[in-house]
């Protein structure tokens, strides 16, 4: 499994980057692509949709079963990564290259973890 | 408590993904994925652990007849060597079954049960059982693994003597070895592909499936095994075929007898034209159609999914349902509720697949 050190990560198997601008990106985690299997659809929101954190912000489909995506941090949808709607497998190639969403206007962040914390959290649950 | 097939401990070592299943453990999928795994089969060749399937015989003088009056099809004329699809039906005419019945001998017949429903079929048999029959379940000692896949003859050349294999669809040969193991060999799948299902004693399994294994086969799992054949069509236990649905409704009149005895006739016959019918959908907006969604026209509610996903390989989500009869024809588009999201989608011709001659 691999986990990257500038990123943080919720216990719902979400990666969260902080980027410069104040926005944040959000997928799902090599361990949550993994777990899931061959994804092959992605529900996402449009833009200028609001969530609170822990919030359902989409679903992910593997061949076999639907998933809920959640957000660990409130926020306005900015943009969402079009992309995977024909390529829904990039999740599965390059989870950490596959954002979901971009949100802007952050506000309440649900505890997070780094990089060893999430890894010590996916070595409990396996 | 789950049983394990006698490939278990080959399914660990290659990392399957172990889940229950019909009151069993076996891989959804492998590392390599449902996808690829999916490809393979249509594209190569792949192995799959059915040992779960019940096995039982039947013998004896008045075997025929038995067979005659418990399921749908007709057996008199099955040549020795045969295979042959059927249904079993309650009084009612709802399904307790889909098998598949083998003719071993003039009265000698084994019979291939569902693993869900072995221990059910059983006990119907038996009790329904007239005459010179004797009757014996032989589950639990039996292996069976499924090749599948246009090389499969390619693969299993490497085992066994190319000559000795059946060819025909739908036949078998008996006392092949096949990788040093005593096998019985048909020419029948459930993933609409070229291929083998190879029957021998439970203990044997591992033998067979390391020699497919090394011969060039890719282990394939239960995932795969529904999305062939789903995309093939083929009616499943519990999704398009259950004890409220009669074999008309689901389109199999072919192995529907009605112009001799059988359980469930009667109650066939009075049914007359089903109301609902079996039909292949595919999705034309974006998004996966799953089992147990509703299918509206308008405002009206015409039907319901029985099994859908995915299909790997067609980008494009296609399902089973039942439709009201008055719109279940070819080219309707209706609407199916995704989780409070209407999709459309068409009603298309079934199979969705059709292997290369």
């Amino acid at each position: 499994m691999k986990t990257l050190s500038n990123l943080k990560y919720s216990k719902t198997h979400e990666w969260v980057e902080f980027l410069e601008d104040g926005h944040v990106r959000i997928g799902i985690t090599d361990y949550a692509q993994d777990a899931l299997g061959d994804l092959v659809y992605v529900n996402l929101p449009i833009e200028g949709d609001t969530f609170d954190a822990g919030e359902v912000f989409g679903d992910l489909e593997s061949v076999k079963a639907v998933s809920d995506l959640y957000t660990p941090v409130a926020g306005t949808v900015a943009a969402v990564n079009e992309d995977l709607l024909d390529a829904p497998e990039t999740m599965n190639q390059d989870p950490y290259g596959a954002w979901i969403i971009e949100l802007s206007d952050i506000g309440e962040t649900e505890e997070l973890l780094d990089d060893a914390a999430y890894e010590a959290l996916c070595a409990e649950e396996a | 408590m789950d049983k394990k097939t006698p490939l278990y401990a080959c399914h660990e070592a290659l990392g399957g993904k172990i889940v229950p299943f019909g009151g069993f453990l076996l891989p959804v999928q492998y590392p390599t994925g449902i996808n690829a795994e999916h490809m393979t089969v249509r594209e190569h060749a792949g192995i799959f652990d059915v040992s779960h399937m019940g096995e039982a015989l039947l013998e004896g003088p008045d075997a025929v007849k038995n067979l005659n009056r418990i399921l749908t099809n007709r057996f008199g004329k099955l040549a020795i060597g045969g295979c042959r699809y059927t249904i079993m039906l309650y009084e009612d005419a709802g399904c307790v079954d889909d098998l598949i019945v083998y003719r071993r001998g003039e009265d000698r017949f084994l019979l291939i049960l569902n693993a869900a429903n072995a221990d059910k079929d059983v006990a119907w048999i038996k009790d329904h059982l007239e005459g010179d029959v004797t009757f014996e379940n032989i589950s639990d000692k039996v292996g069976q693994i499924a090749l599948q896949g246009p090389e499969s003859k390619e693969v299993i050349a490497k085992l066994t003597n190319v000559e000795a294999l059946p060819t025909k669809y739908y036949t078998f040969k008996e006392n092949l070895t096949v990788a040093g193991v005593n096998c019985l060999v048909s020419r029948t799948g459930y993933t609409g592909e070229f291929g083998y299902e190879i029957y021998m004693k439970a203990e044997d399994a591992p033998t067979v499936w390391k020699a497919l294994l090394e011969a060039g086969a890719l282990p394939c799992g239960l995932g795969a095994r529904d999305t062939l054949r789903l995309e093939a069509s083929m009616p499943l236990y519990g999704h398009e075929l259950s004890d409220k649905i009669d074999p008309l409704s689901a389109g199999l009149s072919f192995v529907v007898k009605l112009d001799k005895p059988f359980i469930g006739r009667d109650a066939l016959l009075a049914k007359g034209e089903p109301k609902c019918v079996r039909v292949g959908l595919k999705a034309i907006d974006r998004g996966v159609l799953r089992e147990h969604q509703d299918i509206y026209l308008g405002e009206e509610k015409v039907g319901v999914t029985s099994s859908g996903t995915m299909i790997p390989g067609k980008r494009q989500s296609f399902a089973m349902g039942y439709v009201a009869r008055e719109h279940a024809e070819v080219g309707t588009v209706l609407e199916v509720d995704v989780r409070g999201r209407r999709i459309k989608a068409e009603i298309v011709p079934m199979p969705f697949y059709n292997a290369a001659k």
